[in-house]
Formats: C-alpha cells, sequence, structure tokens
C-alpha cells in the first residue's frame, strides 16, 4: 500500500512526516500521472487558490474526480478540504464537489486568530488537538456527510464515503490517529 | 494561549507557504497580478529594493493605507516589511493584522544594536540571514520563518546562493560534532547553545528556511530550492522585469518543479526581459543591504 500526498504547493512535508512515523510508503505527486500507483491521497494545507491554477492547467481536475469515483480514498486537510468541496463562498472559486460541503475561506480571520483547540472526537478515547491556521469554516454539510468532530460548534472533521476532510492541520501535532483513521480507509 | 502554542501557530503559518513564491508589491494592483499568477503570499512594500537602492532616501514601512488596500484584494496571506528594531512600526502592523511581518534589512535599520522582540507579538516575523548564527539568533529572538538575506534589489542570485549553502553546510557541520564540541560551536556562532544542539540533533533548522534576495528568474527559483530552500522570496525581479504576470507565473512553476530541468526549460522560453540587475563585486561595501543587521 502506499499513499500520494499533493506537493504542488503546502505543508506536503508535513504529511510525510505523519506516514513515516505510520510505517507508511508514500510518494510526492507533482503530475496526475503520479496518481496512478496510489491507493490513497492526501490533499494538504498551503494555498488554496495556488493549487487551483496547478490543478485546472495540468490535467489534475479529471484525474482527481476519476480517482474519487473509483472509490480511492482522499483527505484534505484546511486548505485541501476548500479544494474537495461542493462550494466555496467568500470569494468563490474553483473547486472539485467530491464532498457535499459549503466552505467559507479564512472565515476566523487573519493569522491572528490562528488557534488551537482540544476537543472531542467521534472513536477517539482521548481528546484531539486541533491546529487552525487561517482555517476555513464549514457553513453547510449535505445529507450524505457524517461529522466527526467538532470546535466552536461547527463542524471540522467530517467524512462522506471514501472522502475525508479536516479544517484543521492534524499534520502539525504529534497525534497520528486522524491519519491512522485515514489509512483505514485506505485498507 | 501558552508561548509554545503560539509559536507552533506562527511556524504553522510558514509550513502552509512551502513550496511557493511570496512576491513583494508596492499597490494592490501588482498584488492581485501576484495573485492571479499564482503566489502563496504578497509582500507589501513601498518601493521594492531595486528602487530603494537606485532614489536612495529612508526606506520606512509602507503606507498603512496602501497595505489595507493590498489586504482587501488578495485573499493570500499578506506579509508587510518593517526597519530592523523598529518594534512601533510593528505594532502597528500587528494592529493592521497582516499576516507575517518582515523585520527587513532592505528598509534602513531603525537600531544598529538591536533587533525587535518577536516573541511579544502575535504576527509570526520573519528574518534574514546570512548563516547559522545569524539565523539561530532571530529564532531565539522569537522569528518563525527565517530567509536568506541575498542582495536584495541586485537581481544577482550570488549572495542568496552564499548563504544557503552557508548555513545547509554550519547545519550539516553541527550533525556530526561530538556533544562536547557544541558549546565551543555555540560560541563561534553567536547563537544561544539550545539552539545549536536543537539543530545538531534534528539536521534542520528549528524554523523553515526560504530563499531571498536576488532571485530574477525561474531558474534563480529552481536553484534556491535545489540547494535546500523550502520557497522562495521574489523581490524586484518580478515588477521590475518587462512582463511581470508572465514572469510570476513561470517562476510559481519553477518552485514547484524545481527538480525538472523539462519544465523549468518551457517556463524559461519565450520570457521578456528580466530586470537589469548588478554586478555585486562592483558594489560598494556601504550600499550592500545585507550587512544591516548582525
Amino acid at each position: 500500500m502506499k499513499i500520494g500526498v499533493l506537493s504542488l504547493q503546502g505543508d506536503f512535508e508535513a504529511h510525510t512526516r505523519v506516514l513515516a512515523r505510520l510505517d507508511m510508503p508514500y510518494c510526492e505527486i507533482r503530475h496526475p500521472e503520479q496518481l496512478r500507483d496510489t491507493d490513497g491521497l492526501i490533499l494538504p494545507g498551503g494555498e488554496s487558490t495556488t493549487m487551483v491554477k496547478f490543478i485546472q492547467a495540468a490535467g489534475f481536475e479529471p484525474a482527481l474526480k476519476a480517482y474519487a469515483k473509483a472509490r480511492r480514498p482522499i483527505f484534505g486537510t484546511c486548505a485541501g478540504a476548500i479544494l474537495l468541496a461542493a462550494e466555496v463562498i467568500d470569494r468563490p472559486q474553483f473547486s472539485l464537489g467530491l464532498i457535499d460541503l459549503v466552505v467559507r475561506r479564512n472565515a476566523y480571520g487573519r493569522q491572528v486568530d490562528s488557534f488551537i483547540e482540544v476537543g472531542p472526537c467521534a472513536g477517539f478515547n482521548e481528546p484531539l488537538e486541533m491546529v487552525f491556521i487561517r482555517a476555513p469554516i464549514i457553513e453547510s454539510v449535505g445529507p450524505s456527510v457524517s461529522v466527526l468532530a467538532r470546535a466552536q460548534n461547527r463542524p471540522v472533521l467530517v467524512r462522506s464515503g471514501n472522502i475525508l476532510v479536516s479544517t484543521f492541520h492534524p499534520e502539525l501535532t504529534v497525534d497520528n490517529r486522524v491519519h491512522a483513521y485515514f489509512l483505514a480507509m485506505a485498507h | 494561549m501558552s508561548e509554545q502554542n503560539l509559536l507552533r501557530l506562527k511556524i504553522g503559518l510558514a509550513e502552509m507557504l512551502k513550496g511557493g513564491a511570496i512576491m513583494d508589491v508596492t499597490n494592490a494592483d501588482q498584488a492581485k497580478i501576484a495573485e492571479d499568477a499564482g503566489a502563496v503570499a504578497v509582500m507589501a512594500l513601498e518601493r521594492v529594493p531595486a528602487d530603494i537602492r537606485a532614489q536612495g532616501g529612508i526606506a520606512r514601512m509602507a503606507s498603512p493605507k496602501r497595505i489595507r488596500e493590498i489586504m482587501a484584494v488578495v485573499s493570500i496571506p499578506v506579509m508587510a516589511k518593517v526597519r530592523i528594531g523598529h518594534f512601533v512600526e510593528a505594532q502597528i502592523l500587528e494592529a493592521l493584522a497582516v499576516d507575517y511581518i518582515d523585520e527587513s534589512e532592505v528598509l534602513t535599520p531603525a537600531d544598529e544594536e538591536h533587533h525587535i522582540d518577536k516573541h511579544a507579538f502575535k504576527v509570526p516575523f520573519v528574518c534574514g540571514a546570512r548563516d547559522l548564527g545569524e539565523a539561530l539568533r532571530r529564532v531565539a529572538e522569537g522569528a518563525a520563518l527565517i530567509r536568506t538575506k541575498g542582495e536584495a534589489g541586485s537581481g544577482n542570485i550570488v549572495e542568496a546562493v552564499r548563504h544557503l549553502r552557508k548555513i545547509q553546510k554550519e547545519i550539516k557541520t553541527l550533525t556530526v560534532l561530538p556533544e562536547e564540541e557544541l558549546m565551543a560551536e555555540a560560541k563561534r556562532l553567536g547563537s544561544p547553545f539550545e539552539l545549536v544542539r536543537m539543530v545538531a540533533k534534528n539536521g534542520r533548522l528549528p524554523v523553515p528556511n526560504f530563499a531571498a534576495g536576488g532571485i530574477a528568474t525561474p531558474a534563480d527559483a529552481a536553484l534556491a530550492m535545489q540547494l535546500g530552500a523550502e520557497s522562495v522570496f521574489v523581490g524586484s525581479g518580478i515588477f521590475k522585469s518587462e512582463d511581470p504576470a508572465r514572469r510570476a507565473q513561470a517562476i510559481v512553476q519553477a518552485v514547484t518543479h524545481f527538480r525538472e530541468a523539462n519544465i523549468l526549460l518551457q517556463v524559461s522560453e519565450d520570457l521578456a526581459e528580466p530586470m537589469k540587475g548588478i554586478d555585486i563585486a562592483k558594489l560598494d561595501e556601504k550600499d550592500k543591504l545585507q550587512t544591516r543587521g548582525w
């Protein structure tokens, strides 16, 4: 088994560090054809506007849609969540529409409003530390989406079928559980 | 929030900016061009370094009104520069809620002895460095991101290469030194022992390390990346060139695909003229920006 990490821009290296801690083979993805040998894909945090330029220009859009359609799992964190959403508001922008969410970008404010919160998460015995950096807010979820964790009364970790989304950054903590959950989806 | 968690958030934003290009802009129109080209952030300043060099005079923080206009038109992070040691300019930028502050040698220093106590701010800081000692001094003061100083506004990559190589070499050296030699090395570097020890153990800076100063072409950007930079700042290189939008796009591509020569070739073709540039050897010592700060 091998996990791809979209490495067009952002904190892809932080994700690879977690995968290494979990002894999971991984590869960096910069071209659509590199998706072929992977069993799951992580869309990292970063600047979604930058990633969109690459996704629209380099043939990633059809490749990612086919990937999801083939029921291969995708995990998006922060910018990755924005890319996967059905709709992006407050500066509407392109998204892949692979999970039934409406997200609002930079919704907590600017960097001075970034924060860390500890809270419960469905299926985990111990609370989860959640790092929010210029994070988006999930404004609404469709009926197919289950909410696994909330912060400040809003969904922050959600799943629909083979798509997992967090608006926070589990890759910036020493806790491997969210990634381990994703790997279980990929098995 | 604990100081430790605040630092994690500051470094966290730098993590998000990796593998990208941060572009100097002087107004909202340029900021929009940069964002449309795929910049991960913009750096607001009054004049690009090449103009500061050419026009002389005191270079200060950009006007808050101008920065606010830039913040209004782009959704990517907005950084802005303050003079070395000018903590009140930084307080003003924090009140304005810019996303990153660059305590920059490109502006005229306000304090020739002391840099800003960056722990005192909620906004993260980036600082320039020419070697490991300088980088770790800035980290000790609270910088969450280090960039090479290079020689800003020169269009000449030679100084950024020198600084990147020097920092990498000094890091490598630390990793092979026996524990008892680290104290003497900390003394030589002029850096806090605990940070020196951390670098010796991890083989990397405690914060991300970007390149800046003299990047003018996609090849320059990719060179910096291949030498170990995790992102690039492009100052005068874009808006002092003939076709800024295309050059900006080409540099964004070059940073992501920095190891793929065929893509670097493709984005380097048919670019209009780059900025002219300066031979550093012909630059008077007093005209060098990199020697500001310590």
